[in-house]
């Protein structure tokens, strides 16, 4: 019971979040509602069991990520956007996609779903210790090869950065 | 049902227990800073108001409550009203998840101290499994205070300190989160009271000598006084160069709001080096004590591993000038970072070997 009422609040709060993202008109009122979309994410995760991934999306999505959007806005004083009335790729394929999309979802999740129960909090695999086993050991080879590939990605930036510097 | 009302009471008595003890100490440790580096300074300090000055943070309150609540024009509404709020909501919450000492019996209830801990089927208490992240989280959301707070007020100096602070916080986080890396290995386990549970039995358990963790501490207070903004790394608020930084525009009881987040923040930071490093609670408790003093002699002792970190904080604010900006960048990225990832790769190093 108290996981449905939980699940209730911090899902509207998510979609709200999410709704006033789109219909605000500045961008650092856009960025404020994404991390309480984020946050409302994690405690979503929390509830499916995920612990230790609740807790890494806080501290890398709303910690990390949406500080760093926060900072270019306020760096760049961006000011209040301009909207126009839509375009028209939008309204032929954007709503009927969207309204295919959620059928979809609904078809799978409410059709063809298993059985529905609620978890605790370390039932699941959502330990620490359970997603390092997980990481370590089955999928050892991709985690490393993602690691490389971030470490690229950090060193392409610096030498982009660099470029046409005087140091 | 009645253990549902039980839990919810203990629970309602721990937090207002905490929160008036917390808010009483940021008040008194005000009073020790202005006393101490008044000392060290060859002037009195605060000497007026009560005997040694003891009733000053009382006087300061009413003084913060009954000033002008100033908005200035063309600040952005909202946030500017936000940004303090939030920075002290993350600085309280955070005290949540320390544990302050063993377990306590009063009545037929036991309890753990610690706001987040219960006591589980087996008798044995416990809290949450990622207790240390969780710190970590509130940690990095808390930059939004005060990087909203420069923004919002459309000041130029305040912008320019609130772009200093996120940027400083930010940078010192990955240190120190890497430095807790270390203790994390060597524990093998978030949850900040398992953490403590394992260094007890004597200093040499401890995770900073036991461990050989001392680099590891040593990064972890160098990040720490940069992510509270405090001297030598106070340049977000640095008063020759910013007027007083983010919270140049704000006054009466919104500025203090920011003063109680940073000696809050103050108080946590050295709560959790206190845990993480030296052991939490753990101290010599003799087993003729009667029960009630057995559960309040560690909280003694943890208190005064906390208030030794204070007096650090203090002692060094009247030693140490201030960073210049791109020297507090460069002391982060290329001295501590790379000191922290070493201190990771030798302790791994010595867990395998070890086996």
């Amino acid at each position: 019971m108290l996981h449905l009422i939980l699940f209730a609040i911090f899902a509207a709060i998510c979609a709200g979040g999410a709704l006033n993202m789109v219909l605000q008109k500045h961008p650092i009122n856009s960025a404020l509602s994404l991390i309480v979309v984020m946050v409302s994410l994690a405690m979503l995760y929390m509830l499916l069991g995920a612990e230790f991934v609740a807790a890494v999306q806080i501290i890398v999505y709303a910690g990390a990520i949406m500080v760093l959007f926060v900072f270019v806005i306020m760096l760049l004083n961006a000011g209040a956007e301009e909207h126009t009335k839509g375009s028209r790729v939008a309204m032929l394929f954007g709503f009927p996609s969207l309204l295919v999309g959620a059928a979809v979802l609904f078809y799978t999740l409410m059709v063809r779903g298993g059985n529905t129960a609620s978890l605790a909090i370390g039932q699941f695999h959502g330990r620490a210790e359970e997603i390092s086993d997980l990481l370590f050991k089955n999928f050892l080879l991709p985690f490393e090869v993602t690691s490389v590939l971030i470490l690229i990605a950090i060193m392409g930036a610096v030498l982009l950065a660099r470029k046409g510097g005087t140091e | 049902m009645n253990s549902a009302l039980t839990f919810l009471l203990t629970a309602v008595v721990k937090v207002l227990i905490t929160i008036f003890v917390l808010l009483t100490a940021v008040a008194y440790t005000v009073w020790l800073e202005r006393k101490v580096v008044g000392r060290m300074q060859n002037r009195w300090g605060p000497s007026r108001v009560g005997p040694f000055g003891l009733l000053q943070p009382l006087a300061d309150g009413l003084k913060f409550i009954f000033k002008e609540d100033l908005t200035p024009p063309y600040v952005h509404h909202v946030i500017y009203i936000l940004a303090p709020m939030l920075a002290v909501i993350m600085a309280l919450t955070a005290i949540a998840l320390v544990p302050i000492g063993p377990t306590i019996t009063i009545g037929h209830i036991t309890t753990p101290i610690q706001i987040t801990g219960v006591m589980d089927g087996n008798g044995q208490s416990s809290d949450i499994g990622i207790g240390l992240l969780i710190l970590l989280g509130i940690t990095s959301i808390s930059v939004y205070g005060v990087s909203l707070a420069g923004w919002s007020s459309n000041s130029k100096y305040s912008l320019l300190g609130s772009l200093r602070a996120s940027a400083q916080m930010v940078s010192y986080e990955i240190a120190l989160g890497l430095s807790l890396v270390g203790v994390l290995m060597i524990s093998g386990t978030f949850s900040l009271r398992e953490i403590v549970r394992q260094q007890q039995g004597g200093f040499w358990h401890w995770n900073i000598f036991g461990g050989f963790q001392f680099v590891a501490f040593f990064i972890y207070i160098m990040a720490a006084y940069a992510e509270t903004n405090r001297i030598p790394f106070d340049l977000p608020e640095a008063e020759t160069e910013l007027v007083a930084g983010y919270h140049t525009e704000y006054s009466a009881m919104k500025f203090a709001m920011f003063f109680m987040a940073e000696y809050a923040n103050m108080i946590t930071v050295a709560c959790v080096a206190s845990v993480i490093f030296l052991g939490g609670w753990s101290g010599p408790v003799p087993s003729s004590l009667p029960p009630i003093l057995q559960s309040i002699l560690p909280v003694f002792y943890f208190l005064l591993r906390v208030f030794f970190f204070i007096f650090l904080y203090i002692w060094i604010r009247g030693t140490l000038p201030r960073f210049r900006y791109d020297q507090l960048m460069a002391f982060g990225w290329k001295f501590l970072l790379p000191l922290a990832i070493a201190n990771i790769v030798i302790t791994a190093f010595v867990i395998a070997v070890r086996g």
